[in-house]
C-alpha cells in the first residue's frame, strides 16, 4: 500500500519536474514546480518527516512559488519566447543522465536495506529541542543568513534612481 | 519500500534540474532549475535520516537550513534579475556577460 502511494507521489514529482525543464511557457514551469515541490512535501510525509512537510508546503507552495510568478510578471512574459533552450542541450541531456547512471550506480552498490514501515516519526517536541539546543548557534546564524538575504533583495530590487529619496 | 526507492527518486529529480541548469537560457527557467536540485539533497536527507538515525532527525535539522538558504537565494537572485532586467532589458544570460572580461 505504502509503496503504491510511494510510486504515485514519485511520478507527480518526476513529472512536475520534467514540465519545468521542457516546458517553452515560463508561467507553466512555475506551476509545474509547484507540482513537483508538492509531490516531494508527501514524500516527506511517507519518511515520518511532518515538519518537513508542513514547511515545504508553506515556504515553497506558499511564498517562493508566488515570488517567481511575480518576477515572472515583472519581466516580460513575450521576452522569454526566442531564449528558452540553449544550443548546448544535447550535451546537457548527455551530462544529467550520465549523473543520473552514476549516481544510480553508487546507489546500487552500497545501499543500507531496511525498511521504513517499522519507523515511528520524529516528533515535533524533539526536533525543536535539538533545533534550539543543540543547533541553536546554526539557527541563529541561519536567520541572519535570511534577514541579511532579503534586507539586500530589497536593496538590490529598489535600483539607483530611488537613493536619493529621503 | 526501501532506501533505494528514495535515493533513485532523489537521483532523477537532481538530474533533471542539473539538465534544466544546462539546457535553458532564462535566468528565470535556471532559478527553478536550483530549486529541484536543492528539493532532491533534502529528499536524500530527510530519507537518509530515516533510515539511518530514525531516533533523533538530525537530516531534518540540515534539511531545515537547507529550505532557509534556498528561501534567501531565491528573494536575493529575482531581485537581482528584477536589476538585470531593467538595467539590459534581457533575462537571457548569454547576453549577461558584464564579469566575462
Amino acid at each position: 500500500m505504502t509503496l503504491v502511494v510511494f510510486y504515485l507521489l514519485a511520478a507527480v514529482t518526476l513529472l512536475g519536474a520534467m514540465g519545468v525543464v521542457v516546458t517553452r511557457n515560463v508561467v507553466y514551469a512555475a506551476l509545474a514546480l509547484l507540482l513537483s515541490l508538492m509531490g516531494v512535501a508527501g514524500i516527506y510525509l511517507l519518511l515520518f518527516a511532518e515538519f518537513l512537510a508542513l514547511v515545504q508546503v508553506l515556504i515553497y507552495g506558499g511564498a517562493i512559488t508566488v515570488v517567481i510568478l511575480f518576477a515572472i510578471m515583472l519581466t516580460r512574459l513575450r521576452e522569454y519566447k526566442g531564449v528558452m533552450e540553449n544550443p548546448q542541450w544535447p550535451l546537457g541531456l548527455l551530462a544529467a543522465t550520465a549523473l543520473f547512471l552514476v549516481l544510480v550506480a553508487a546507489f546500487l552498490v552500497d545501499s543500507p536495506r531496511m525498511n521504513v514501515e517499522e519507523r515511528l516519526a520524529v516528533p515535533f517536541l524533539l526536533l525543536g529541542g535539538s533545533l534550539f539546543s543543540q543547533w541553536a548557534i546554526a539557527f541563529e546564524v541561519a536567520s541572519l543568513v535570511l534577514l541579511v538575504a532579503l534586507i539586500g533583495a530589497i536593496i538590490v530590487a529598489r535600483g539607483e534612481d530611488s537613493r536619493e529619496r529621503p | 519500500m526501501s532506501l533505494l526507492h528514495f535515493q533513485v527518486l532523489s537521483a532523477a529529480l537532481f538530474a533533471i534540474g542539473v539538465y534544466g541548469v544546462l539546457a535553458r537560457r532564462s535566468a528565470v527557467l535556471i532559478l527553478l532549475s536550483i530549486e529541484l536540485v536543492l528539493n532532491a539533497v533534502n529528499v536524500n536527507l530527510v530519507a537518509f535520516a530515516a533510515f539511518l538515525d530514525p531516533t533523533r532527525g538530525l537530516g531534518q535539522v540540515i534539511a531545515v537550513f537547507v529550505i532557509t538558504v534556498a528561501a534567501a537565494e531565491v528573494g536575493l537572485a529575482l531581485a537581482i534579475i528584477l536589476q538585470l532586467y531593467r538595467k539590459r532589458a534581457s533575462v537571457d544570460v548569454d547576453k549577461i556577460d558584464l564579469l566575462k572580461w
